[in-house]
């Protein structure tokens, strides 16, 4: 019982900070960036040497935790400020359609660069092995990782809701999202808080890459891509550009998984992701606007 | 020297022109109605003035200096404080926070922070209603009191000029006669200078101030609104009327 509830929960964190990531951006310039999993992907092979041979050359992976961690974040935050100061910004006035296409082939440039340094064979790495040492509470025996992925996402979405609450860059980045051209008429500079924005989804990103290359020890130029959509999902499902909607998607559709994998009779759950996207589009259908309507993109009045 | 001048601006939406060869300038401290019927082009050029709607020819100063082509956020910076139609509360933010967005552009020392603490007062002062609700949710105030928190939010940012468009849209005509009441007490004591523009001439004539009418894009009358012409002048400018 406790065991399923932390997988739901440490499932969960990953989707949900998957989804920040996404409601981050979409809400101060209505971008669906697609690219996002691929950012998630390029952080985790910046722990390896490039190298096309099958055995993983680790470079910044044997750097101490301290250390690592900042690296990890700051290899997101630049990859993904880089995004938008070579991309995105080109696409500032275009429809959202277009930058959702310009996202998507980004992306795929991302990945295919990934490809042509590191080849596409899954690696296999080690990191932070202390971390995968069970330890015991209440009588359930849990890996230290999913105990430490579960404190580390509260800490990241504690400090994510002061930063936005408490800071004037926050208050400047919550008044764009809801009306990006009202904030710039009171001074709210454009060019920064969006960089901002990409920098705090991007930082997100290099967590999720921490979180899950030590959860599964491998590195796969597909590793992004599957934890994108579920992301995606969970942005939709919590209401595209609200921030709580998109975390409280996020942990739904990681307990949904992790419940559905232990109430479903033996022989359907190979199909558990049908079963998954199934309430997901119930819930769409109860719910179109999400279940935390994002207020600068409700309809006025 | 005039604090904002207008030279020929024209404004195109794809082939059609909304705003065409229009040139005015107003100087500190007044108070300068634009009005005219539907699409006749007065917010097109609020717009422009803001930076928010490009201009496809002439040339906009802010006190001297050129803002034609600028960005929003920079005009802002030069001294410009716009109250968008529809008004535009931050409906997520609380009240305080909405007063708040607006003075990021001041420096981050000691003597700044004091002055907007005390600038917030003053707002308050004004508007007693926003002290009292300070920290709820802008988007739960009525249409009235939101006019309020947006002019209040102009003010916190010491413009050099304020820009209303349409104060009085969606607002019941006793509610608009209190936002006026405020406004004008406002604009008095603190030497405003404001540009609003309004659908309705009648508010510019009971108000005061400089009047400008427009039509089809283009200014058919400018003075005194209290003495422009008769009542009949007025309307046959407004709606276009030949002589007959």
């Amino acid at each position: 019982m406790l065991q399923t509830l932390f997988d739901a929960l440490s499932l969960g964190s990953l989707y949900a900070l998957g989804a920040l990531g996404i409601a981050l951006i979409f809400g101060v310039m209505r971008l669906v960036n697609f690219a996002h999993g691929d950012v998630i992907a390029f952080c985790v092979f910046a722990l390896l040497w490039p190298s096309t041979d099958a055995m993983a050359i680790v470079f910044a992976g044997q750097l101490p935790w301290y250390l690592l961690v900042p690296f990890v974040l700051l290899c997101g935050a630049g990859l993904s400020v880089l995004c938008e100061i070579v991309v995105f910004r080109r696409f500032r006035n275009a429809n959202p359609a277009t930058m959702m296409i310009a996202s998507f082939a980004l992306g795929f440039v991302i990945r295919y660069f990934l490809l042509m340094l590191y080849s596409s064979r899954p690696k296999s790495i080690s990191l932070l092995p202390a971390l995968s040492q069970p330890i015991e509470i209440f009588g359930a025996r849990l890996p230290l990782l999913q105990l430490i992925t579960i404190v580390a996402t509260m800490a990241i979405l504690i400090g994510l809701t002061l930063f936005l609450r408490q800071t004037r860059f926050g208050l400047e980045m919550r008044a764009a999202a809801e009306n990006f051209s009202m904030a710039r008429m009171l001074g709210v500079r454009a060019n920064r808080v969006i960089m901002g924005a990409f920098a705090l989804s991007g930082a997100l990103a290099g967590a999720i890459a921490l979180i899950f290359g030590s959860q599964t020890g491998t590195v796969d130029i597909q590793m992004g891509a599957s934890i994108m959509l579920m992301a995606f999902i969970a942005t939709v499902i919590g209401g595209l550009g609200s921030l709580g909607g998109a975390v409280l998607a996020g942990f739904l559709l990681g307990a949904a998984s992790v419940v559905m994998q232990v109430a479903l009779p033996v022989d359907a759950r190979p199909f558990r992701d049908a079963f998954v996207y199934g309430a997901v589009i119930l819930v769409l259908l109860f719910r179109p606007q999400g279940l935390i309507a994002a207020r600068g993109t409700k309809e006025r009045v | 020297m005039s604090l904002l001048a207008l030279s020929d601006i024209t404004i195109r939406y794809s082939r059609l022109t909304a705003v065409r060869e229009v040139s005015f300038s107003m100087t500190e401290g007044e108070i300068l109605f634009i009005t005219g019927p539907n699409g006749a082009g007065k917010s097109s050029l609020l717009r422009a003035i803001a930076g928010v709607t490009p201009v496809a020819a002439g040339k906009i100063q802010l006190a001297g200096q050129d803002i034609t082509g600028q960005a929003p956020e920079n005009i802002a910076r030069l001294g410009l404080s716009m109250v968008p139609e529809g008004r535009e509360v931050f409906g997520s933010l609380t009240i305080e926070e909405n007063l708040l967005v607006g003075t990021g552009m001041q420096a981050r020392d000691r003597t700044s922070r004091a002055r907007t603490a005390s600038d917030l007062e003053a707002v308050y002062m004004t508007f007693p209603i926003l002290k009292d609700r300070r920290n709820g949710q802008a988007g739960l105030l009525s249409g009235g009191q939101q006019q309020m928190l947006v002019i209040g939010r102009a003010l916190m940012t010491n413009p050099r000029l304020i820009a209303i468009d349409e104060p009085s849209l969606g607002l019941a005509p006793n509610i608009t006669d209190q936002v006026y009441e405020r406004l004008i007490a406002l604009q008095a004591q603190r030497q405003l200078t404001l540009l609003i523009v309004e659908q309705s001439s009648a508010r510019a004539m009971m108000v005061g101030g400089r009047m400008i009418l427009m039509r089809g894009g283009q200014i058919v009358l400018d003075g005194d609104a209290r003495t422009l012409g008769s009542g009949e002048a007025i309307q046959a400018a407004y709606f276009g009327y030949e002589d007959h």
